[in-house]
């Protein structure tokens, strides 16, 4: 019965917030997965460049850094998109 | 007890009050900006000023930091070319770092950059340079043409290549460019945040035997403080070091 009774006082604005948190969990958790395997394999093999030619290491973790910066850019729009679905 | 502990509001973990009751609209911010602006300054005149030729203290400090920004960002980059940028990505560098610090330093703790507005201006900065610097190099039309018209690609692409290219070079360039910045400086913020909340919660919970557990969180945030620090030089250097990528890509001629 409480359950009930409180299913009918939620109002309009309610369901649009929970619903809007709901919306930024899943937009950044889905936003990281991606993101999160790509990074994964370029810092993996960036390492494997680096054990078999450790002479060129700067050059490896230069273009590294720049990779993972392109590819973080990603999971960071899901951070915004969660950030703007959570507070705008 | 604390399994019903609440997370502080987005308003004080973010928004600072304004000095002077908001009548000039001057906050934690802005204060953090402008000293970062008089130490980047700063150090360079100080550094400059007493040149020897064996340098000691300061000098030694900055003329490391230069070779850095020259070695590492500029000439890997653009070759030596880049000598030119080295005053402009070296006074980037420096600036972002000194904001970004400042979410350690003890008063300050709130990264200046974790308010989108100074990464969005930096950012816009860095948008201008790298266009104003193709411009100048190629000619507008060229410039315009190397970038959305990229050669080498059979005609019938270009229906889908050139608004991929529009939208990735001229829009979403400076927008992950800014975001990139905020986000990360927000995210190490927000975890020291959590942190801090979490231990003074169980140091000063009523369950006596919860108090021990504060030393948890509480080493967990002196680790991360000390991961902040590489955070903050790490992202200062991916901005600069995507400004040079940026700007290399618009001054070569071959696209």
């Amino acid at each position: 019965m409480s359950l009930l009774a409180q299913a009918v006082e939620l109002t309009a604005s309610d369901i649009k917030s929970n619903n809007a948190a709901t919306g930024a969990g899943l937009a950044y958790g889905l936003a990281a997965i991606g993101p999160g395997l790509g990074i994964g394999y370029l810092v993996g093999q960036s390492v494997q460049a680096m054990a078999r030619q450790p002479e060129m290491a700067g050059q490896v973790r230069t273009t590294m850094f720049i990779g993972v910066a392109f590819t973080e850019a990603l999971a960071l729009f899901g951070l915004v998109v969660a950030i703007l679905l959570k507070f705008a | 007890m604390i399994y019903g502990l609440d997370f502080p509001g987005i308003g004080e973990v973010l928004v600072w009050p304004d000095f002077n009751n908001n009548v000039i609209g001057f906050n934690k911010i802005a204060l953090s900006n402008l000293i970062a602006m008089v130490l980047t300054v700063g150090i360079f005149i100080i550094a400059g000023s007493k040149r020897k030729m064996v340098p000691a203290g300061i000098q030694n400090f900055v003329e490391a930091s230069v070779d850095f920004v020259r070695v590492g960002v500029a000439e890997e980059t653009m070759g030596k070319a880049g000598r030119k940028w080295v005053p402009f990505l070296c006074t980037m560098f420096f600036f972002i770092f000194f904001n970004n610090i400042s979410g350690i330093i003890p008063v300050f703790q709130m990264p200046a950059t974790a308010r989108i507005a100074l990464p969005l201006v930096l950012a816009l900065t860095t948008y201008v340079a790298f266009n104003v610097a193709g411009i100048i190099k190629q000619g507008p039309l060229h410039y315009l043409g190397a970038n959305l018209f990229p050669p080498g690609v059979p005609k019938v692409l270009y229906v889908l290549i050139t608004p991929i290219e529009l939208i990735s070079t001229f829009l979403v360039r400076p927008f992950s460019l800014a975001v990139r910045l905020f986000a990360n400086m927000l995210a190490g913020h927000l975890m020291l945040v959590t942190f801090a909340v979490l231990a003074d919660a169980l140091f000063n919970s009523s369950a006596l035997a919860l108090k021990p557990l504060s030393v948890l969180p509480f080493a967990m945030l002196v680790i991360m403080t000390g991961f902040e620090v590489l955070v903050s030089f790490l992202q200062a250097y991916i901005f600069t070091i995507l400004t040079g990528v940026y700007i290399a890509g618009a001054v070569s001629d071959h696209h």
